[in-house]
């Protein structure tokens, strides 16, 4: 038997209560009873991998992966960062998905009624692997906002969904990027639902003039860190 | 030392990205994790969401995360070789709710797993939930009822109050000769499913 790494516990000071009734569905949705403390076994310490078999040749790319007569609408955007523990250390070799709405506001779910036109060439789903240093890349086309119905004249800032897996089921991590300077932050529950501030400007794209593609595109930056193993090893 | 990330909500909208099939994709992990070559007892685990009033969930996601008929988690850290891996089986799946709140998924029955300390912890596959209106993903883990002795010496189940330990256990169920274990996941209420720190 391996002598397995035992985990951090999950911080959360950095992350939002389950329940935020500015965020109105958390009310009925979030548990409401204390989470129970698991100890972290081989059924924690272990976790679905993927690799690059699972990648088809333009996942990264969402401006060319759903194309059928042109190219999608809207402004260019490079998405890159590096995927981190907690102790800096890279996480190589991980598998990130994204999912976003197209540049008018609006989501290709079929439960999306956001009067918003659908753009053919755009599907705004897409995948890639972190490189041994952690680093990512996405190329894509900048999601516009839209609105929903959580409070009157309710409208999500702009954002792109990431789902992450890390090295173990405890590494889990699905959220949202924002871009900077949006004027809808302060106003929005679902980013606000992360009560301490440095801990949201996490959730805050930088503006990379080095990531920028001259006449392409604009390039954002955005490192994501994950909990990761504790620095001393564990006797299983 | 960096501090993590914050968890936001899946969305309404993940389909497409994380269970894109009726998209005309291929997603990484469906609700089917078993071939026709996987070794092991074929069950179907399926249940129900819901919220604190009652009313079925229908923009959920399970992922479930389980070990082989052997007991064996494809993942490095779980380096028993005594316990084979089995090359038709990942161990992963994603089922999002229905219109009813209704997931399931068709797996096989997982052996069991060493706790800390070399125990053994009863058979069972761990459960992320998440949704629309979830801010954080909620861990927990199903059980199967008709383990009962390994159920009862299991360090997890143990660890909990024994009115809330059945809501982690699945009722096991035979129906036109399939076998079928029902979870129901409670988020609030009088029945809410235990979810951990884990």
């Amino acid at each position: 038997m391996a002598v397995l790494t035992d985990f951090t516990s999950r911080d959360w000071k950095s992350h939002p209560a389950y329940r935020h009734p500015p965020y109105k569905s958390t009310v009925l949705r979030g548990p409401s009873k204390p989470l129970l403390p698991l100890p972290h076994t081989l059924s924690e310490l272990t976790g679905p991998i993927y690799g690059h078999e699972v990648l088809e040749s333009l996942d990264h790319d969402l401006t060319k992966n759903a194309v059928r007569n042109g190219e999608p609408l809207g402004e260019r955007i490079i998405v890159s960062g590096r995927v981190l523990d907690e102790e800096g250390r890279p996480v190589p070799e991980t598998l990130i998905e994204i999912w976003q709405a197209n540049a008018a506001g609006r989501y290709i779910h079929r439960v999306d009624q956001h009067d918003a036109p659908i753009d053919a060439n755009f599907l705004g789903s897409g995948r890639c692997m972190t490189d041994q240093d952690g680093r990512y890349r996405f190329t894509s086309i900048k999601p516009g906002a839209y609105p929903w119905g959580n409070h009157p004249n309710g409208w999500r800032p702009q954002h792109i969904h990431f789902s992450l897996f890390g090295t173990s089921f405890l590494s889990r991590l699905v959220t949202q990027m924002y871009f900077p300077g949006d004027p809808l932050l302060p106003l929005d529950p679902i980013f606000n639902s992360t009560a301490d501030e440095e801990a949201r400007d996490r959730l805050v794209a930088k503006f990379s003039l080095d990531l920028t593609e001259p006449e392409w595109a604009l390039g954002y930056e955005f490192d994501i860190v994950l909990r990761g193993p504790q620095s001393t090893p564990m006797e299983n | 030392m960096s501090k993590e990330t914050p968890s936001q909500t899946v969305g309404p909208y993940f389909d497409y990205g994380l269970t894109p099939e009726r998209y005309g994709k291929t997603g990484i992990a469906n609700n089917i994790l078993t071939k026709k070559e996987t070794q092991g007892i074929r069950i179907r685990l399926e249940g129900q969401v819901f919220d604190g009033e009652g009313s079925p969930i229908s923009d959920a996601l399970i992922e479930i995360w389980q070990s082989n008929s052997q007991g064996r988690y494809r993942h490095p850290n779980d380096d028993r070789e005594e316990f084979a891996l089995d090359e038709h089986f990942h161990g992963f799946g994603r089922a999002p709710t229905n219109n009813n709140g209704e997931y399931w998924f068709e797996t096989i029955k997982p052996g069991p797993v060493p706790s800390r300390g070399n125990v053994l912890q009863a058979p069972h596959i761990n459960l992320i939930v998440m949704m629309r209106g979830m801010l954080v993903h909620a861990y927990s883990r199903l059980y199967f009822s008709d383990e009962l002795e390994a159920n009862s010496n299991d360090p997890v189940l143990s660890s909990i109050e024994e009115e809330r330990r059945g809501t982690l256990i699945a009722v096991r169920q035979e129906r036109a000769g399939q076998l079928i274990y029902r979870l129901d996941i409670h988020m609030q209420g009088e029945q809410e499913t235990v979810f951990f720190d884990a």
